[in-house]
């Protein structure tokens, strides 16, 4: 174990470097180019020896990585925002066809208007794609993640893909300090990738990638869907807890910051929950019962654990770094639905915050706060989606 | 007419009968004459089309080598990942890694990833089946479509004489990338085939090989027809069998199939109902028949 001063980009180029890729095929975008620019570094210098195919868009990046895990090898990737959606049709056939590819992506916004900076909407508007989907608060996050994403993605009951959410520049771009896990130490973590379920080689032809009629396609879907949301699950957690046992940092898909005695608990992904966590301090010196939870997975969705840090909270307030337009915030619909079937239900409330590099500041969430604490007071929330921190005033003329 | 006699690799065949090709189908006779030329050692990443679907209705295939499919219009970027894998892995040597594609998924929706791969100079052999409309489909007028010809989006009608485009060079436009290898084949001249795809499998790649391969449901000939199509579009001028090796230089192109004496047009035409309409417009079919001349001009015959 070392300490590194790194960036984002470059913790999840090193995790990548540490699982010993044979393929890296690769497109260059804001936040997310220096991945590449990083892996190309340690080919120059000797550091890699992985097979890097500089492709001419972010498709066939994708199709490029489909190409070489269906061949059976280990491949990883980055991307973002546009290029992430440019993937969007290859994301669904690398899961299809089982092939446990792994990608960073710089969480970034979405065209139009054009914008380079951080906000979730890149993946959350992939997470049904069929990958599993990580969301990182912090560097060290981001690198842990993206081995232990190797780890799982393909482990024989899950084969699936993979991505790593990093926020854009906050994560990216930002140094921090890094507790790197040395090549010896991630050789013993994670086996070397033999795939047997699919493999292209003379020397024992099969068909990949087949025409599915009716009558055979709702099973491959299923089949998946138990890879998913049965098996996933599971390996997600002894993952964890393996790699709490290997480097001692421990990770939950959805972990808990005083939330007890709440009443109010605050829902957040990626770099935001360290904001959100100086928010609860002040507000818990000031009196105020009010919890954090942090959601790392997203896909598969951990329904019974969200439910269980969630149980006895009064209202719930979930801060959506994205939006599903006509519907409020899609990570606030999917709580939402967790609840659907309780007894005793929760208000849960929806915030819009911090898209396309809005900046999600303590007072942000102070505010997030009083607006819940006015839901207890009335018995019902004043709006059910509210956005924070937007001036639509001037430009509407509603409120 | 000269053909050199060339031997069938494969003793066994690679793409088996029982696939739900169309009876007559060109592009399955081409797959067929493709692998049997090139050898088991083969692997194919083949484009969303006509060739995949009719091919490998799950749990069924008509092939007998390893053969991946992703998308429409990326066969040649997934050749690219292959071609990493097979080096990455030590398995590189000896292997022929085809990319299979239609007209639509090359001349097309294809074409970009068609050009980052040959400039990468993957070692990938991309072979196109141009049967000349999105075929699969059903009859679409596409890039590859030649003047004049009725799809179900280049209806002729009061205003239309068909396709309005005429059809894009592909192979010209693939050799100016300056890539070692550069052929037309079609399927009525099979050994011509045969020696330039296994000419291609000994360069390795990049190579791209433009196989025309008629296809009686969207061109409406008889099913027993295809390969006399495939004949007198070399007699007619129509399709130019030609190849070009070590690079960009117009000057080094060869024609391997020359018709002694060209035959018109309209004995192509006539026998193919999707240029029906044309047959009482005398100057529609004496413009065919010009562009066709200047072609030949242009390949010194």
């Amino acid at each position: 174990m070392t300490k590194m001063v790194i960036r984002g980009n470059e913790a999840t180029a090193l995790g990548a470097k540490l699982c010993r890729p044979h393929v890296i095929p690769a497109y260059p975008i804001t936040p997310s180019t220096m991945f590449p620019e990083k892996i190309s570094e340690y080919i120059a210098d000797g550091e890699l020896d992985s097979q890097f195919v500089l492709v001419e868009s972010e498709h066939s990046a994708m199709s490029a990585a489909i190409g070489a895990s269906a061949t059976g090898c280990r491949v990883t990737t980055a991307t973002a925002s546009q290029g992430l959606e440019l993937m969007h049709e290859m994301l669904f056939i690398a899961s299809g066809m089982r092939l446990p590819i792994i990608m960073a992506v710089g969480n970034r916004a979405l065209s139009a208007p054009i914008n380079i900076w951080c906000d979730h909407q890149d993946t959350i508007s992939a997470r049904d794609c069929g990958w599993l989907q990580f969301y990182a608060e912090r560097n060290q996050e981001a690198l842990d993640l993206m081995i232990m994403a190797f780890k799982i993605g393909e482990d024989k009951r899950v084969l699936l893909p993979a991505m790593v959410g990093l926020d854009a520049f906050v994560l990216t771009h930002t140094m921090e300090v890094v507790d790197t896990p040395s090549q010896d130490e991630v050789d013993k973590f994670l086996p070397p990738y033999k795939p047997t379920h699919i493999y292209l080689d003379p020397k024992r032809p099969i068909t990949i990638g087949s025409f599915g009629t009716p009558e055979v396609y709702m099973e491959f879907r299923f089949a998946q869907d138990i890879a998913m949301s049965k098996e996933a699950p599971k390996v997600i957690d002894e993952t964890f807890k393996e790699w709490e046992k290997a480097f001692g940092r421990k990770y939950q898909k959805v972990t808990s910051f005083e939330t007890k005695d709440a009443d109010i608990i605050i829902v957040t992904m990626g770099s935001m929950t360290g904001t959100a966590r100086e928010a609860i301090r002040k507000l818990r010196a000031a009196g105020k019962k009010v919890g954090l939870v942090k959601i790392t997975v997203l896909r598969p969705f951990p329904e019974k654990e969200i439910k269980e840090a969630l149980a006895g909270a009064k209202v719930i307030a979930v801060a959506d770094r994205s939006l599903s337009l006509g519907h409020g915030g899609p990570v606030w619909a999917e709580i939402s639905s967790v609840f659907v079937n309780e007894a005793k239900k929760p208000i849960i409330q929806g915030f819009i915050i911090g898209l396309g590099g809005r900046d999600v500041l303590v007072k942000d969430f102070e505010t997030i706060t009083s607006k819940c604490e006015a839901t207890i007071k009335s018995g019902k929330p004043e709006k059910l989606v509210d956005w924070i921190n937007v001036n639509y005033e001037p430009l509407t003329g509603v409120n | 007419m000269q053909e050199q006699s060339c031997k069938v690799v494969s003793p066994k065949e690679l793409f088996v009968s029982g696939h739900r090709g169309c009876a007559g189908c060109g592009e399955m006779n081409a797959v067929r004459q493709v692998l049997l030329a090139a050898g088991e050692n083969s692997i194919v990443a083949n484009a969303t089309g006509c060739l995949e679907v009719a091919s490998t209705a799950y749990p069924q295939s008509a092939w007998n080598i390893p053969w991946v499919h992703a998308a429409f219009e990326n066969a040649a970027a997934v050749a690219s990942g292959v071609d990493a894998a097979l080096i990455a892995l030590g398995r590189r040597e000896g292997v022929n890694l085809f990319a299979f594609a239609g007209d639509g998924g090359t001349f097309d929706i294809g074409f970009q990833a068609l050009s980052g791969m040959l400039d990468r100079r993957q070692k990938v052999i991309y072979v196109v089946f141009d049967n000349e409309a999105y075929m699969n489909t059903g009859i679409q007028r596409c890039s590859s479509t030649p003047y004049g010809a009725s799809t179900t989006t280049s209806p002729p009608g009061k205003k239309s004489i068909g396709s309005s485009g005429s059809k894009k060079p592909i192979a010209s436009i693939v050799a100016a990338h300056d890539i070692p290898y550069v052929a037309t084949a079609t399927i009525a001249y099979h050994a011509d085939l045969k020696r330039k795809v296994q000419k291609a499998c000994k360069i390795g790649g990049p190579a791209f090989i433009h196989v025309f391969a008629p296809c009686p449901t969207g061109w409406r000939h008889g099913s027993e027809d295809t390969i006399e199509m495939s004949r007198l579009a070399v007699e007619t001028g129509v399709f130019v069998l030609w190849e070009l090796e070590g690079g960009y230089d117009p000057s080094k192109i060869t024609v391997t199939v020359k018709p002694k004496e060209r035959k018109p047009v309209i004995e192509y035409l006539k026998a193919q109902r999707r240029f029906s309409h044309l047959m009482d417009k005398p100057a529609e079919l004496k413009k065919i028949q010009d562009d066709v001349d200047a072609k030949c001009k242009m390949f010194g015959f």
